[in-house]
């Protein structure tokens, strides 16, 4: 049998993004030997492309702006399928889990009186995103990196988890993973796991997801017994790059039309104004004229519907290309040109300028840029206690874009920064308190391990078998065309029956080359992830007949309130047969699905929503 | 940008001459591919792992010149092959992909670039000052938009390396890992000195620590900058000065630093570095013990075409090098 290495640590935190790092730094902060373990170098997690800003009621452009506002506007973005915990602790605590940055050493921009200036983003009130340019996720993460190395955390990097694994007991004890750089098996021991390993993007054809968002924790959670929940619940974000085809799907951030961007057809009608859905009519403004005042005073005019929440706009953006007024290359122009100062624009949109000038030759100064959806988010995820970040997995904690819940049906910008700060942060105690409550030896099964590692080198010793790469792109093409931002019943079904034959297909790939840094292997690995939540989106999208935020069926167009009651909750029976796959992880059929009634909000928060309509 | 879409779709092909190996030795491997419009280099070595070599290795995330991890030696200049538009090379010819020659080789494009953390360990670390009593009231630090921006600058680094990988104190003088730590920390140094909050006072460090003597100013790491940080100009040069009063002039120093509280000594800036101490001093005489750079590397604007490649060897850098100069 193939040699591997232990570690022994009291938490082990899957994944160095925001959410990774903040909770690492908080199991630490309270004495526990704590490791952080990512599949990437430390520091280029998907957060670090972050951009537009952190949402938090912090009340420096507008006092008017408190925790109940932001609360609101989460619930209202969510079409309220939000767990409504999740959303309230989110809005409390993020101002303060933002301040601590500043502590840290976050250099934010500033208003005039010196504090931390604040953006307006789509759903959003008042102006809400503390923000650095549009470079946000690079000074938080950098942050967060900077205070993870003062406080002596260690760090084992490009290191690909491929399961959990549980005790005796069925209590989540360690993970088996293998370092890229040498293929050498890792395996390590813990009391407590956290988890919190980011998206799924990389399963669709365009994407602004980075490769790492192969949903690897959301499918060792469910391997290891914890429940996913909403996993239909897909943002398609309104304005990724369109063209060049190399960068299709690459993200055009919101900051541009917060900051005064509009869109427009190939008409050059700004359409927005045409698709303002009833729940936002009170709101929204229904001219241009008064859209314009908005900008410069948010009490002079109702919110342009550009600003509308994400669903709304990518939507309305997929229906304008499909009635044949799109631009060029299938997509509608963002302009920003028209309406700011060049000067201005290279100012607050100085990462956004360099990528259109040395991507796709656009100057955004001078002309508009094409812009079209891009699978960019998942809300559904990990089901988690809000007050711990338990999942239901005993042992197992999650955190971050890995975990469901918070974002409902749909999520609003900014509110993922602010959802890994303040998450990962009660993550961190929560696994903390668990492995300081934990006693005795924790005890791994060898078999389990061995034939983890069994499967997992099975391709090299076969010959002339699948290309993982061409899998790869075939589920992509499946899941972009059959489960996409519009969905119906019939390609659904026919992405679940595309999905198990890719399944099959997987079980028989073939490598050449060693293990060290063979990207080949490390795709190969990826895949039975990819293919485990790409299964429980397109399962969960069959079952919600009705369309909700992120998740829109052309044969139930309309919110059905029944649905909007209950969420769709997803695992894996004891004992499930094995897909024969790499790394024999249980086979995607026996997913089960079956829906649960959502949490019930107390009264006093209730009446927040009827003050407001 | 109707003249950028109606731009004729591209034909023909490109080869690409990429360097396949690991520690142990390797070689340069060609590839021929169609070409497709608007591609940067990285899309070409995706398209070669999927259809040719299935375990060329190279880093990479973001595409988007975002997260630092694909920097390599496109045509022997240290750039991101993310941010490296194929039209923006000289066109039908060969272009040669290399990894950094400043740190070893793990395999292909791949190198390990583990130097880089270790002395981000060995900075002290950001210590702010208190809160006033108004700061206490409002939540928050108080700091304007024009005190904030020059450290701001150094918070753009991606930690892409390649200002690294360029700088011939590393690159060519392995031997100076040891006591220098190379134009990123330099950035990052200044970013703290100069940031508003901070208080730790790492002037000292920088000095003896990490061989900020040893920096000639050839301005080689500033032009390679992906993220256009005047790394020499507005960081090198400044610290430089801040170390000299230092030595000579602490009142100077404390005229300086703009909102200066309570500067610690390097003895205690030192005592609050998490990592164990900093590397053994070596008889240092910052302005004479280094040679010169290499030739190509002295006259900035003549390097970058430098690149004639000479036969694949078992060199990944042997491309566009000057003789002598090899590892
Ligand atoms: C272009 C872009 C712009 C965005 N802009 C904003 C914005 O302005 N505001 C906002 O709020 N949100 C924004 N988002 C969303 C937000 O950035 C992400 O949702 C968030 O960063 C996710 O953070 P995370 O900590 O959950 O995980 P990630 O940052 O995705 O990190 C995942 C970590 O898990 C590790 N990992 C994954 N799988 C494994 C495995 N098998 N083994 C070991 N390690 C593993 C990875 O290496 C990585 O370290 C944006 C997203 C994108 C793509
Ligand atoms: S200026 Fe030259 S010598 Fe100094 S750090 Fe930069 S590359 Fe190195
Ligand atoms: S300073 Fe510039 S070149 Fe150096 S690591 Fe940072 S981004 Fe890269
Ligand atoms: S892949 Fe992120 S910088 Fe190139």
């Amino acid at each position: 049998m193939i040699e591997y290495e232990t570690h022994d640590y009291d938490v082990i935190v899957v994944g160095a993004g925001g959410a990774g790092i903040r909770a690492a730094i908080e199991a630490r902060s309270r004495g526990l030997k704590t490791a952080l373990v990512c599949k990437s170098l430390f520091g280029k997690a998907h957060t670090v492309m972050a951009e537009g800003g952190v949402a938090a009621a912090l009340g420096n452009v507008y006092p008017e702006d408190n925790w109940k506002v932001h609360f609101r506007d989460t619930m209202r973005g969510g079409k309220m399928l939000n767990n409504w915990r999740m959303a309230q602790l989110h809005a409390q605590e993020a101002p303060d889990r933002v301040r601590e940055l500043e502590e840290w050493g976050a250099l934010f921009d500033r208003t005039k009186d010196g504090l931390m200036l604040q953006r307006d983003f789509g759903g959003h009130r008042y102006a809400r995103l503390a923000h650095v340019g549009d470079r946000t996720g690079l000074e938080i993460i950098r942050t967060l990196q900077q205070k993870a190395v003062a406080n002596g955390i260690e760090v084992f990097m490009e290191i690909k988890a491929l399961r959990l694994l549980r005790d005796s007991d069925g209590v989540v004890s360690g993970l088996v993973g293998y370092w890229r750089p040498t293929g050498e098996f890792v395996v390590f021991k813990a009391k407590a796991v956290v988890m919190a390993t980011g998206g799924v993007g990389k399963s669709w054809l365009y994407t602004s997801n980075s490769w790492e968002s192969t949903g690897d924790g959301q499918a060792m959670a469910l391997w290891a017994g914890a429940d996913l929940i909403d996993m239909e619940c897909v943002q398609f974000h309104p304005t990724g790059m369109v063209w060049p085809l190399s960068v299709r799907g690459i993200l055009v951030t919101e900051g541009v039309r917060g900051d005064g961007g509009v869109l427009r057809n190939a008409e050059g009608r700004r359409f927005m104004f045409d698709y303002i859905p009833p729940m936002f009519a009170a709101e929204t403004a229904d001219s241009e004229e008064e859209a314009d005042k908005w900008y410069s005073d948010h009490t002079a005019g109702r919110r342009p519907p550009e600003l509308l929440p994400r669903d709304e706009v990518a939507r309305s953006i997929n229906s304008e290309v499909k009635a044949g007024r799109g631009s060029p290359h299938g997509g509608v122009l963002l302009d920003i040109a028209s309406r700011l100062p060049a000067a201005d624009i290279r100012r607050r949109l100085p990462s956004m300028y360099h990528q259109f000038r040395e991507l796709a030759g656009v100057d955004i100064t001078a002309e508009a840029m094409e812009v079209g959806p891009t699978c960019h988010y998942i809300m559904g995820g990990v089901r988690v206690d809000a007050e711990s970040a338990a999942t239901t997995a005993p042992g197992l904690f999650a955190a971050g874009e890995v975990a469901g819940g918070m974002h409902g049906s749909n999520r609003l910008g900014g509110n993922s920064l602010s959802d890994l700060l303040v998450f990962g942060h009660r993550a961190g105690i929560g696994a903390a308190d668990f492995a300081s409550g934990r006693s005795g030896d924790v005890s791994l099964d060898q078999k389990e391990i061995a034939e983890v590692i069994d499967d997992a080198t099975a391709p090299f010793g076969r010959e002339n078998g699948e290309n993982p790469y061409e899998l790869h792109r075939e589920l992509q093409e499946s899941m972009q065309s059959l489960v996409g931002i519009i969905r119906t019943g019939s390609e659904l079904d026919e992405a679940l029956e595309s999905l198990e034959r890719l399944e099959e297909r997987a079980g028989a790939v073939s490598l050449s080359g060693g293990r060290p840094y063979n990207p080949g292997w490390n795709l190969t690995t990826d895949l039975p992830s990819m293919l485990t939540v790409s299964r429980c989106t397109a399962q969960g999208a069959i079952n919600r007949k009705e369309s909700r935020g992120g998740h829109t069926r052309d044969d139930y167009p309309k919110p059905d309130p029944e649905m909007g009651k209950v969420n769709f909750v997803q695992r894996i029976p004891q004992g499930a047969p094995r897909s024969g796959g790499v790394c024999g992880t249980p086979a995607i059929r026996s997913i089960t699905i079956g829906s649960e009634p959502i949490l019930a909000m107390p009264d006093e928060l209730q009446q927040l929503f009827e003050e407001a309509t | 940008m109707a003249e950028e879409l109606t731009r004729a779709a591209v034909s023909g092909e490109v080869t690409m001459r990429v360097w396949r190996g690991d520690d142990g030795g390797g070689e340069f491997a060609d590839y021929v591919l169609p070409a497709q419009e608007g591609e940067v280099v990285l899309d070409v070595v995706h398209r070669i792992q999927a259809t040719q070599a299935p375990d060329l290795a190279c880093r990479w995330n973001c595409k988007a010149g975002k997260c630092g991890s694909c920097s390599a030696e496109i045509n022997g200049v240290p750039s991101l092959m993310c941010m490296t538009r194929m039209d923006s090379l000289p066109a039908g010819e060969t272009v040669t992909v290399a990894p950094m020659r400043a740190f070893p080789v793990l395999r292909d494009l791949v190198t390990d670039v583990s130097f880089n953390y270790e002395v981000a360990k060995r900075i002290p670390p950001f210590q702010p000052r208190e809160k006033t009593e108004d700061e206490v009231t409002v939540g928050g630090y108080r700091m304007q938009q024009m005190d904030v921006e020059r450290s701001q600058e150094f918070r753009k680094c991606i930690e892409c390396y390649l200002c690294q990988d360029v700088c011939h104190v590393i690159r060519d003088h392995e031997e100076n890992k040891t006591s220098f730590a190379g134009p990123r920390f330099f950035a990052r140094s200044a970013e703290l000195e100069m940031h508003p909050l901070d208080v730790n006072d790492r002037r000292e460090l920088l000095r003896r620590d990490q061989g900020l003597g040893k920096c000639n100013i050839t301005k080689c790491c500033t032009e390679v900058c992906p993220e256009n940080i005047k790394i020499t100009d507005n960081a090198i040069i400044p610290l430089k000065e801040r170390v000299v009063d230092a030595s000579y002039d602490p009142v100077a120093w404390l005229g300086r630093k703009l909102r200066n509280r309570s500067k610690k000594s390097a003895a205690e800036a030192a005592a609050t570095s998490p990592a164990e101490g900093p590397a053994a001093v070596q008889g240092d005489d910052p302005a004479h013990g280094i040679p010169g750079p290499p030739s190509r590397w002295v006259d900035g604007d003549d390097w970058v075409q430098d690149t004639d490649a000479p036969d694949a060897g078992t060199d990944p850098h042997t491309v566009g090098a000057p003789e002598g100069a090899g590892e």
